[in-house]
């Protein structure tokens, strides 16, 4: 279970986060959306230690995780895989040598294994045969499913996503959709999809939580963010900037 | 909160340059202790640090030995125009060998592996930053410092010793070659010069000034790669202020030997 409460974080006098505090179970995917700059990205760099929060508690799999020493720390980080937005592959590297990274540092694996998960994992994101490509040589969907075979070589518990559909077609969305389900459904992880691509939200979502200055405004399943009467959420939901205006103005 | 008064601006203005300062120095010191904290993790660092001393160090040599090469010649011109009639041909060793193994191999190869070696981590490091693949290695349980920093500054601290070895060696003898040909001296007249006041410590003096500029071309273009902030143009600043950060310490530990080394000799 991934806990984030009462979450504050600051970047000089920029309040990022403001008391946010979000609970995702076991095996639930849940889809957090907001406007672009809310801090959603700042929200999953806290649960993997990469940010510590100003206060409140961020907690993976029971695990406080700022209290953690340093290799601990990577210990956590082995539970979890992180599909970043642009897809962060290595580019002096092949993308068999970018899945290979994690799979050395978790250690265990001997090279035929490491190859053979290498292949698997690739087929699990339709990349078969482009083991020997190098990022620049990929289209910018083939990156982002190569990212995430690069999360899922080490069979993490949980999966965090950052932006997996942005920039993209609506095919290629589509097959980014499927492969998180996919992935849920396989490999049973638990997992994070920052978006503010509402589609995909609906697809792929137990629930949904919408941020807004810095917390939590509304959450719950695909069909009651569909159906919420919050103006700010159904202006967001339905991209209509009058209903999010209304909605600031009934807040003042 | 008050505004500031048109008097207290500009006062207002070095408080936070200042403060700037000083906070940059803070990390600064906590990025090498960082470093020296990540040589514990060997089986990180050591599989990449042969590959990091032929990508800094052995491709560095064709420079470092062009720059050696045309100071020795200048150097050997100069020293014989300056002496003209007054000072004995001869000492046209003792200038190139003391100038080039003291002072002109070490402080001109390091400022030109400033600009090669300096610029190169901070741009490779920068673009890794801002394109997140340093958070990527952090999420998959490495060390970023121990597998990008550790081995950059091993192979700074140990090939850039023997750079100048080999450009203190071919600025002399590029020395040599132009008294032979151009200032009609012997070969033997130019050794007897380089070995007037020649003394070993002068290349232990040498190797300790060149190991402390690998140290600070490789640290600090480590630590602007690694602050580096926005997209391609913080990745300019941050390899400008690599360029220019380090040519400056240079010239100031250059100096800070030269009191702490040279003094009393």
């Amino acid at each position: 279970m991934i806990e984030l409460n009462n979450v504050y974080k600051a970047f000089g006098p920029k309040k990022v986060l403001n008391g946010f505090s979000l609970t995702v179970a076991e095996g639930d995917t849940v889809s957090l959306v907001g406007f672009s700059g809310a801090g959603k990205s700042v929200t999953l760099k806290h649960i993997v230690g990469l940010l510590e929060p100003d206060s409140g508690s961020v907690h993976v799999d029971g695990l406080h995780v700022s209290s953690l020493s340093r290799q601990q720390l990577y210990e956590m980080r082995r539970k979890v895989g992180y599909v970043f937005q642009f897809a962060a592959l290595f580019d002096s590297m092949t993308i068999a040598e970018n899945l290979a990274m994690g799979l050395v540092k978790h250690g265990g694996y001997g090279k035929d294994e490491i190859r053979e998960r290498i292949s698997e994992s690739l087929k699990r994101v339709e990349l078969e045969g482009f083991e020997s490509r190098y990022p620049a040589e990929l289209s910018g969907g083939q990156r982002k499913r190569a990212g995430l075979a690069r999360a899922i070589a080490f069979r993490p518990k949980y999966l965090l996503y950052d932006e997996p559909t942005s920039g993209l077609d609506p095919v290629t969305t589509a097959v980014i959709d499927r492969l998180i389900l996919k992935m849920r459904d396989d490999l049973g992880v638990t997992s994070l999809v920052i978006t503010h691509d509402m589609g995909s939200a609906y697809n792929v979502s137990d629930r949904i939580a919408m941020l807004y200055e810095g917390r939590v405004l509304e959450q719950g399943t695909p069909d009651e963010i569909r159906n919420t009467q919050n103006s700010i959420v159904r202006g967001f939901v339905e991209g209509k900037p009058e209903l999010v205006e209304k909605g600031v103005a009934e807040q003042t | 909160m008050r505004a500031a008064s048109a008097f207290e601006k500009p006062f207002a203005a070095v408080g936070r340059a200042s403060g700037g300062f000083f906070a940059a120095f803070g990390r600064f010191g906590g990025f090498i202790f960082e470093v020296f904290r990540s040589l514990r993790d060997v089986t990180t660092w050591l599989p990449l640090l042969f590959g990091q001393m032929r990508r800094l160090g052995v491709d560095s040599i064709p420079i470092a030995l062009f720059l050696a090469g045309f100071t020795g010649i200048v150097l050997a011109l100069q020293a014989s125009y300056t002496f003209t009639g007054a000072i004995p041909l001869y000492f046209v060793g003792v200038l190139v060998g003391k100038t080039m193994i003291l002072e002109l191999g070490p402080v001109l190869t390091g400022l030109a592996l400033s600009g090669r070696v300096g610029a190169n981590i901070a741009a490779q490091l920068g673009t890794m930053r801002v394109s997140e693949q340093i958070d990527a290695l952090e999420t998959l349980a490495y060390n970023p410092v121990a597998y990008l920093v550790v081995p950059r500054v091993l192979a700074g601290i140990l090939m850039f010793p023997i750079i100048v070895i080999f450009s203190n060696a071919i600025g002399i003898f590029a020395g040599m070659i132009t008294s032979i040909n151009m200032l009609e001296m012997s070969s033997q007249e130019f050794i007897r010069g380089l070995r007037l006041f020649h003394e070993p410590f002068d290349i232990t003096y040498s190797l300790i000034k060149t190991t402390s500029f690998g140290l600070i071309i490789t640290v600090v273009g480590s630590f602007q790669g690694f602050n580096t902030q926005g997209g391609a143009e913080g990745v300019g600043i941050a390899t400008t202020r690599a360029v220019v950060i380090s040519s400056m310490l240079i010239l100031l530990f250059d100096a800070l030997w030269a009191v702490l080394l040279l003094q009393g000799q």
